[in-house]
Parts: C-alpha cells; structure tokens; sequence
C-alpha cells in the first residue's frame, strides 16, 4: 500500500479549496453556508454548516464520480484491499442492501445466518428473494447467538446448489467470526456470491492480530461501517467489491435508493477518516485491543461478571473473536444484561452500546481514554456491590429457531390482520419483531410465531428492552397473516 | 511592562492578577502546568488555565478540608487523600501525630514534580516517612480498597478535564466502600454562584446524597477562586459534622490555624438560604 498516496484526502482538499475560493451560492442547500439559519449555523458553527454544499464539478458527484470522489474511492480501495470502494451515505443498511440487490433477484435463493441485521431481510422484501437460513450455533450459557458452522454451510449449499450467494456476518454484533476462508472456498466452487457483513469489522482491515477481513478472505462484496470502528460520522459506510463484480453495476444498484444529494460532511469524514486508519490504523487498534484487554482482566477480577474473549474460539461456529470488542455477561449478578445497560444510563451516567437479555457491550474504539475505562469499571463494581441478586430464574437462551413460511416479500405485502399478542400464536408474522440494539429479528416477515418466541417477547418486554419493528409500538398487537395463509409454504 | 494572568471565572466575567514572571510551564500527560510569581499572591499555580492554589489564600482551602473532618472524628489512623498533588493538604494531615498513614493518589507525577521544585510551603511534607505517593487514576486505586481508610479527602480540580472521574457517583460509591464503618469523606465542592458552577455543585451534592447515609455541605471564603465563595462536602457514614465536633479535645492540640476554629467549624455549616435551596432540591429528587 502507498502510504504517501494514502496520506491524500482529495474530498476534504477540494472543500478547503473551495472554502478559499469563497464561491457565492445560487445553488441548494439553500441555508447558503447557514446565513439562512443562524440559529443552526449557532449550534453546528460556521465550518461544518459551510461545506454542507452540493454537488459541483470540483466537487464532484456521488452518483456518478469523475474526480475527487472517485479518487477517494480508488484510494479507500487501496487502503482496504479491495478492487472497488464505494463511499456510502445512507448508512451500512444501504450498504447491505445494496450488496443483496447486486447478487440476487425475486425467486433468487440466499443463503444466510438467521442472526442477520434487520436490513438483510429489509432486501429480501424489496427484492422478492428467498431466505435460506442457517441456525447460528448458539451458546446458551452466554445467551448469544454464535457463527455459522462450516459443515452447517456446506449442507445448505448442497441442498440448495441454485442459491446464488451467501452471506456471513464478520463479525457479528458480539465479535464472533465463522470460518469466512472456507466459506468462501465452498460458495465460489458453486458459483455462488459471497457477501460479508462487516458492520463491526472496519478494524479488521487495519489493526494487526485481527481476525481475517471480507476482502483478505477472499469475500467478493462487503459492507463496511465505518462510522462504528473506523471514525467517521454516524451514517457514513464502504461497500468494497472484490475482482469477481462488474463495479459499474454495483454502482446502477446503489443508484437505485441513494440519495442524489449526498452530505459532503459525511463525505469528508469517509475520506479523512480512511486517511487516518491507513496511516495510524495499525498502532490505534493495538492500543485499542490493549485497553479492551484491560478491561476484561479487571472486570473478570472482581467476580459475578464474565467478560469473555478468545477463550471462546472453537475451531467452528467460534473460528476467531474480535478482541476489540468488551462484551461483559452479567447473569452471574442476578442481573438481566439490559437491567446493567439502564443502571449505567441512570445512575452512573455511562453509556454502552447494547444491554440484552444476559450480555452488556462497551463499544471500545480509537476514541477512548483509560480514564473512562476506569469509570465504567467503577460503575460496573458499584453496580455488582448495590445491585446484586440471587442468579437462579435467569433467562438466557436468545435465539430461538424460525419457522420461514412464507417468504419476506410475499408476507409483508399479504392481506393481514392486527392481533393481540397473546391471540398469535400458531399464525404468521407480516412484521419485525426485534430488539435494538443489536438490531437483530426475534420474528421476520413470514415466520411462524411459536410459544417459546412469544415467551421470549414479553420476557424481554418485562426486562426493559427496547422492542422495536412492529408497527404498533407498544408491541401489544402483531400483525399477521390472514388465516387463508397459514400452512402455506410454496414459495 | 505589565504582564497580567487571567482566568476567565464565566463567559463574561474574569479575574486578572498581576504577575512579575513565569517560573514554570510544561505539558503533561493529562494537563497544561504553569507557575506564576505574582506581587500580590505570591506564586500561583495553574492547570489548564486554572488556578489551582495561590500561596496567600491556599491556607483556608487547605485547612478548611483537613481540620474540619478531623475535628469531629475522634481518632483517624489512615488518611487516603485524592488529588492534591500540590501537598497542601497533607502538610496540614501530617500536623496530627495520631495519624500512621497517609495515602496520596495523584494521576499526574508531573504536578507533584513541579510542587516540589516551586511550591516548597505546600509540598514540605510530602517527604515525611508516613505519606505514601501513588501516580494512579484516583478512581482505579479506590476501587480496590475496601474499609480501610478513616478519612478520605478528595482533593479534586474541577469537574472537566482530568479530575471528571472523581465527581461520579461510582466514585463516590467506591469511597463509601474504601471507608470503615465510623470513616468520613470530604470533597472540594465547586462553588454555588455562578451557574456552571452551581450546577457542578448539585449534581456532585446528589451523587454523595445517593452514596453516604450522611451528607452535609459547609463553605468557605478564597479569593482567588470563582465568586470567592466556594463549597466542601462531608460526607459520612456515622458521625455528624456538627453534633460531633469535640471543640475540646481540638483545642488541646494547640494546632496553629490561620482560618479554622472550632467556633468557625459550627458556623460554616450554616449556609445561605439561596444555597440551603439549591442542595434541597437535589436532596429531595435524589
């Protein structure tokens, strides 16, 4: 890799260009540098509201990049490894999206972890293919769903030799990675697409002793949320393309849903941001492992916690773990993970990234401090010392195997009905049901809804997770398919 | 020429001191250090653009948050003070024999260095056989210990920046934890008259409030720090700040005091109205 070349930002050198040049605007945004807004320009300051532009020859254009934009594309693809880069400005879901959208269409099979993010099965409904789930191995005594066996894999490529790609989590919300090598190995021996989402694996490409990348792995598309470990602003995201895809139609797909205006804040925050990981990626990341690693010895130390790391690794459905990531189980406190994730909110003042039934997650990345670090082992100290009960009754099993009946694009446009919760058993969801974070579906369009996920809902309800999916919000009701539906699985 | 050091106190408001010279600046890991010899303050140290302590008004900051727990528990042996680098309050600790240890946690070695090289009167007795000095994070130390101190004295800079850690409620949690059963903590309390700061001020008072079973609140007068009216804590888990005060037993010390007496102690409790209903409303919530 070129560091000299990587030490060019060419987005963020045009705006400081065209800051200078002082350019008067008759063009949209039509707040024209803030003088229109002041109270915003007040808020946000005078410099990110005035390269808050559009679209201009020097500043190029997103949806079909000549010059800046497609330098700062060729160079992230440089710095990530992969024939291609997009810059993304509609989040790591229009990433995802956009991957699923370029390999598949209506009647195409896919073959996926059923652990996925929300916008995975989001495609699926726009696009009309059908999802073939793999059962994530899972660990019940942690309460999290794992990787993708490789021999689960390999059966589902056999019983499914049309499915035309495979998608992986790498790696998922908790850290863990499948066996992306071999699964790329098998899929493409098929001719099936491999698609990586690596919404939590932008570090992967830069740190050392990390767990392998999409693009390394051989993968031939992957989302990359850069705004998570890699530093940019909320919204921003790389879709990389491997040597196997047309990069002119991936970019027609993108074309599809993204925006025509897209945010040259989010822009240039991609580019400075990918600019710093090429130069410093590797020594920030390794400060980041040590403090995560800190962490969990000091956690570990004080008893009742579990903060668990590559002691996890298997072989299989664990193959690697994300050191990066500070996933703490807190079962053995007597407290539910999302009881610990609200006490922090609320009384200490600290908050993390997820609290689920049974594991809280610290997100630790090149921003943190050990003094902070210090805070929430404090906190979490504190917490063990006022808070802890007594363990038994606690529940922890998460994933809870589906029953696809129909799939997602048919049950989400069928005739429903809005049931009470209690009455729905037995019937067909038309809806998500998820708790977010992470973000990943208890129930999807076109599942079957069964005793042990109704169990689960109001359990998790009752512990204070946030519910999300259903269009009603309090989740007392679910829609779902009308009775005509129900046994039906021809699709 | 006239060299003027300034410290804005507000957005709109600041207090300026003349100065004779710099005698010291430096970057550490944590902080911006600076050292000024002034006419008026004599030498004044400053982090990150604050005045931390000046040589003529640190006397009552320092014997406001040493004398006043130590008067009414009747016999300290373990001190652990927190922050302080500067030494003031530890000179005042080691001024009672009873006292076997002292404990100093400073998260940066470079304050005390230079408290060392330019601020003899307050660092004299950081050599003296029963202080022990620990360049940790105050939080990280605490955290460990468990009932073993009689007195904790936090020693903080200001809610932001490095001291942030020791306004939280973990923090405090973690020193009721570090105390025995009778022990007593006191904290530099921020100031209740500006509104930046009055609001540092309830949020800390709400965090001890939820921590200690006793919690009270008393003041004192330093020129040199915002408004001039500034605010400690005294928390505890047994004794009462004023009920137990044995005026006699600390007479009979015969400690030399520019600013604390006994009767002083009685009335620094007593507070403003406007103070008195700033802490209740947090007392109340809390």
């Amino acid at each position: 890799m070129g560091r000299y070349r990587q030490s060019r930002a060419p987005i963020y050198e045009a705006l400081e260009e065209f800051r200078q040049n002082r350019i008067v605007p008759f063009d949209v945004p039509g707040h024209k540098r803030g003088r229109g807004n002041p109270e915003l320009a007040q808020f946000l300051g005078e410099r990110c509201v005035g390269i808050d532009v559009n679209s201009m020859k020097p500043l190029d254009n997103l949806c079909h990049p000549v010059s800046v934009i497609r330098e700062a594309e060729e160079m992230a693809a440089e710095a990530f490894g992969a024939a291609y880069a997009f810059l993304m400005v509609g989040g790591t879901t229009s990433s995802v999206q956009s991957m699923v959208l370029s390999v598949c269409k209506k009647g195409d099979k896919i073959i996926l972890p059923r652990n996925v993010h929300r916008s995975v099965i989001n495609a699926l409904v726009l696009n009309g293919a059908t999802p073939i789930y793999v059962n994530p191995d899972t660990d019940n005594r942690l309460g999290i769903a794992l990787g993708m066996k490789v021999s689960q894999v390999e059966q589902a490529i056999r019983e499914n030799p049309d499915a035309v790609a495979v998608l992986v989590n790498n790696p998922t919300y908790y850290g863990i990675c499948s066996d992306l090598r071999s699964i790329v190995r098998m899929a493409h021996a098929r001719g099936m697409k491999v698609l990586a989402d690596e919404a939590h694996g932008t570090h992967f490409y830069f740190g050392e002793n990390m767990p392998v990348s999409a693009m390394a792995a051989g993968a031939d598309m992957a989302s990359v949320s850069m705004h998570k470990s890699g530093g940019s602003l909320t919204q921003s995201s790389f879709l990389l393309t491997g040597p196997g895809m047309n990069p002119g139609y991936v970019r027609q797909i993108i074309n599809l849903t993204q925006t025509t205006s897209a945010s040259y804040l989010l822009l240039a925050s991609l580019d400075i941001s990918r600019r710093n990981l090429a130069l410093r990626g590797r020594e920030e990341f390794a400060k980041v492992t040590a403090l995560a690693e800190y962490a969990r010895n000091e956690i570990n130390r004080m008893g009742g916690y579990y903060a668990y790391t590559s002691e996890l690794i298997n072989g299989d459905s664990i193959f690697d773990f994300d050191k990066t990531k500070l996933t703490v189980n807190t079962l053995g406190i007597g407290l539910a993970g999302i009881e610990v994730y609200d006490l922090l909110r609320d009384e200490y003042d600290i908050q993390v990234e997820l609290g689920d039934i049974a594991n809280i997650l610290a997100y630790i990345s090149i921003g943190d401090r050990e003094r902070e670090m210090e805070r929430l082992i404090g906190a979490l100290m504190e917490i063990r010392r006022k808070y802890q009960r007594d363990s038994a009754g606690m529940f922890t099993q998460e994933y809870i195997e589906p029953r696809v009946a129909v799939s997602p694009q048919d049950a989400f446009y069928a005739e429903k009905e809005s049931l009470p919760l209690e009455e729905t058993k037995g019937r067909i969801c038309s809806e998500f049901v998820m708790c977010y974070p992470p973000g990943i579906p208890i129930l999807a369009p076109g599942e079957e809804i069964t005793g042990p996920i109704l169990e689960y809902i109001v359990y998790a309800k009752e512990k204070g997770c946030s519910m999300t999916g259903p269009e009603d919000a309090g989740l007392d009701r679910l829609n779902v398919l009308k009775e005509k539906w129900a046994g039906e699985r021809d699709f | 020429m006239e060299l003027w050091f300034s410290e804005p106190h507000t957005p709109d408001v600041k207090l300026s001191i003349k100065v004779d010279r710099q005698l010291y600046c430096g970057e550490s890991e944590y902080q911006r250090i600076d050292v000024f010899e002034s006419p008026e303050f004599g030498r004044i140290l400053v982090l990150d653009g604050y005045v931390m302590l000046t040589e003529k008004d640190e006397f009552i900051y320092h014997e406001m948050i040493v004398h006043v727990p130590m008067a009414v528990h009747p016999h300290v042996r373990k001190v652990l003070v927190i922050g302080a680098g500067d030494g003031g309050a530890v000179r005042e600790l080691t001024k009672y024999p009873e006292i076997e240890q002292i404990d100093l946690v400073e998260i940066d070695e470079q304050v005390i260095q230079v408290s060392m090289d330019y601020l003899p009167k307050l660092s004299c007795k950081l050599t003296d056989p029963r202080v022990s000095i620990h360049y940790e994070d105050g939080l990280k130390f605490v955290r460990s210990k468990e009932e073993e101190y009689d007195l904790v004295i936090v020693d903080s800079t200001d809610p932001f920046g490095p001291g942030e850690g020791l306004f939280t409620k973990e923090f405090y949690g973690n020193c009721y934890k570090a105390l025995k059963e009778e022990g007593i903590m006191v904290n530099q309390h921020e100031s209740p008259f500006y509104a930046a700061d009055a609001t540092a001020c309830m949020r800390a008072h709400k965090r001890i409030v939820e921590s200690f079973p006793i919690s009270r609140v008393y003041q004192a007068h330093i020129p040199t720090y915002p408004s001039g009216h500034w605010l400690f804590g005294f928390a505890s888990k047994k004794y009462h700040p004023v009920h137990d005060l044995d005026e006699e037993r600390w007479m009979n010390r015969e400690l030399e005091t520019k600013y604390y007496t006994p009767r002083l102690h009685r009335g620094a409790f007593c507070l403003p109205a406007y103070v008195e209903k700033l802490l209740r409303k947090v007392e109340v919530h809390g």
